[in-house]
């Protein structure tokens, strides 16, 4: 079975933080129409490395390649252009501006004319229309005139998602999508990303197992900065080594 | 972050539409002078025109300090920069010397495009530096630039060091008897409704959304795909273009600058404006700078410690009001 060029290619990434190895030689890629988790323990560098493919911070050696372009010297902004999307641990929307507001934004990074100083921006149909686009697509249209402050922490969430799908990003950067969610939130949010990764691949960073278990076609363990184990979800349930350093022994 | 989650939780009481507040202040602020010549009162006639002038600062502030979040203590620099362009100019035209090769003028608008073009420039290089800066840093950078040019203006003798320079007749706006108190303050209403319309346009177009996300989360602006530094840094020569064509009227005003205008007490009186009317709304700053205006007619009558008074009723907006005037009457701010 001949393998598709992955979208996103890191390789031998490290990053030292005086005497702590953040990221140790890690390598890692996510092809197209699969979604890719990355596991592991708290402090296991997880954050780092999504910051390292981010932009927010510069590695010290190893390479990330978006769609066989080297990224590296690429600011946040730059990367983003190039097809990176994000999404953040910590729901990060414009409070201030209606979840079509938030949207809207996202769309107008693509569509042409980032520098519009006179025209209102609320009355663009070509920023509506695909903003409403994306709301819909992951059930916030109802809400779209709420403004984000007054949303519930899923729906802030869906909006995360929504705002990095609307980019039409290569590939996604999912940076702990579940967290917060409860019981009720995990599985329709799961249903979402499924629906999504034929389009746009997708790194998930999760603490979720049942949901990492479910969504991911293969799984990355990260451990003190290293790679310690790749597969599918059934060999990191089957690894001894997995249970031992991250599961623990429930 | 927290101040903006603080707004945002606070209870949504049933409050006045803003535009109509906004509509009801710009009836009051046409009607002042109108109705002070009317009255045979040019003296309160030129105070409204005062209010105007310093409202003008203000709104070129709220877009950099409201808007993007860049608290700027040293847009005096801006201010005495247009007032200063107005009065070499009013010189050279006087004399016929000229300035720099360039002929002087004594007309408004050839010095209202000087000003703000001088101060956007200035703005464009305090900017790119300050703006590698944040929060406290940002401040101080932007208090030391100020503070360059105070001494500066202080130094050079030619235009009158320490002790400023006059503008003997009040420089000429097409149409208006601008020495007329009622001509004067309608050509700072004038000069500050185009701003305000200005400032409306941009901060609901696509360039203050990412304004507003600059300021809220800059980070998350980046990631999409839209870089926070260059959106700042136009808003704050946009800013001080605004604050500078202020100063040229300013200046006008009084018939005189002199370095006091670029001092940081000014820089300090229109962050007042803005924190007092409300940041972030489009006529915060005209109420903050009218507010002032009264409490210095008013309290300064009784003692000359009214900035006491003015204290006091800062302190209450910042402690009880985080929105400001606006905010008490209209409720946390909102952007479609």
């Amino acid at each position: 079975m001949a393998e598709a060029a992955p979208v996103l290619e890191v390789s031998g990434l490290s990053k030292r933080f005086g005497a702590l190895i953040a990221t140790d030689a890690v390598d890692l890629d996510i092809r197209p129409g699969e979604i890719h988790a990355l596991i592991g323990p708290n402090g296991a560098g997880k954050s780092t490395l999504v910051a390292q493919i981010a932009g927010q911070l510069a590695q010290d050696a190893g390479e990330i390649r978006l769609a066989g372009q080297e990224i590296s010297g690429l600011s946040v902004a730059a990367r983003a252009r190039a097809g990176l999307g994000r999404t953040f641990q910590v729901t990060s929307v414009a409070l201030e501006l209606s979840a079509l507001g938030n949207a809207m934004l996202a769309v107008q990074a693509r569509a042409s004319g980032l520098w519009g100083f006179w025209r209102r921006a609320a009355a663009d149909r070509r920023l509506i229309e695909p903003a409403m686009a994306a709301l819909a697509r992951f059930d916030l249209d109802g809400r779209a005139q709420v403004p984000a402050a007054a949303l519930s922490h899923g729906e802030r969430r869906q909006l995360e998602l929504a705002m990095a799908a609307a980019l039409a990003p290569r590939v996604l950067l999912l940076d702990e999508p579940m967290a917060g969610l409860g019981a009720g939130g995990v599985g329709p949010l799961s249903d979402i990303l499924e629906g999504l990764k034929a389009e746009t691949p997708m790194l998930l960073i999760e603490h979720d197992m049942d949901a990492v278990f479910r969504l991911a076609d293969r799984i990355s363990v990260l451990a003190e900065g290293r790679i310690v184990f790749a597969g599918s979800a059934a060999e990191v349930q089957a690894s001894a080594l997995v249970r031992e350093i991250y599961l623990g022994t429930a | 972050m927290a101040e903006a989650a603080a707004e945002i939780a606070a209870p949504a009481r049933r409050r006045l539409p803003e535009w109509a507040v906004n509509a009801a202040i710009a009836a009051a602020l046409l009607a002042w002078p109108l109705l002070a010549d009317a009255a045979g009162e040019p003296w309160w006639a030129g105070l409204a025109a005062k209010a105007a002038i310093l409202a003008l600062a203000g709104v070129g502030l709220n877009l950099a300090l409201g808007y993007g979040g860049m608290v700027s203590l040293g847009h005096a620099a801006f201010f005495g920069i247009g007032g200063y362009v107005a009065a070499i100019s009013a010189d050279a035209a006087f004399s016929g010397a000229g300035v720099l090769g360039l002929p002087g003028s004594d007309r408004m608008l050839p010095i209202w495009l000087a000003a703000m073009a001088l101060s956007a420039l200035v703005a464009l290089g305090i900017g790119a530096i300050s703006l590698r800066t944040e929060g406290v840093y940002f401040i101080m950078i932007t208090l030391a630039f100020a503070q360059m040019i105070y001494y500066l203006a202080i130094s050079w003798p030619a235009y009158g060091g320490e002790d400023g320079m006059p503008i003997y007749l009040r420089n000429g706006f097409p149409g208006m008897d601008t020495n007329a108190p009622l001509d004067f303050a309608l050509v700072c209403l004038g000069a500050l409704a185009a701003a305000l319309l200005l400032s409306w346009r941009l901060t609901e177009a696509r360039f203050g959304r990412a304004l507003i996300c600059a300021r809220m989360n800059p980070l998350r602006l980046a990631t999409l795909g839209m870089e926070p530094f260059p959106v700042k840094l136009a808003a704050f020569v946009i800013s001080a273009a605004i604050t500078g064509l202020a100063g040229a009227l300013y200046a006008d005003l009084n018939g005189y600058v002199s370095p006091a205008m670029l001092g940081w007490h000014t820089s300090g009186e229109i962050i007042v404006f803005v924190i007092l009317g409300g940041t972030g709304r489009l006529f915060g700053p005209v109420a903050g700078a009218v507010l002032y205006v009264w409490l210095e007619t008013l309290l300064g009558g009784v003692t000359v410690h009214w900035q006491m008074g003015l204290g006091l009723v800062l302190l209450g907006v910042v402690l009880f009001g985080r929105g400001g005037l606006i905010g008490l009457l209209c409720g946390a701010r909102r952007h479609g």
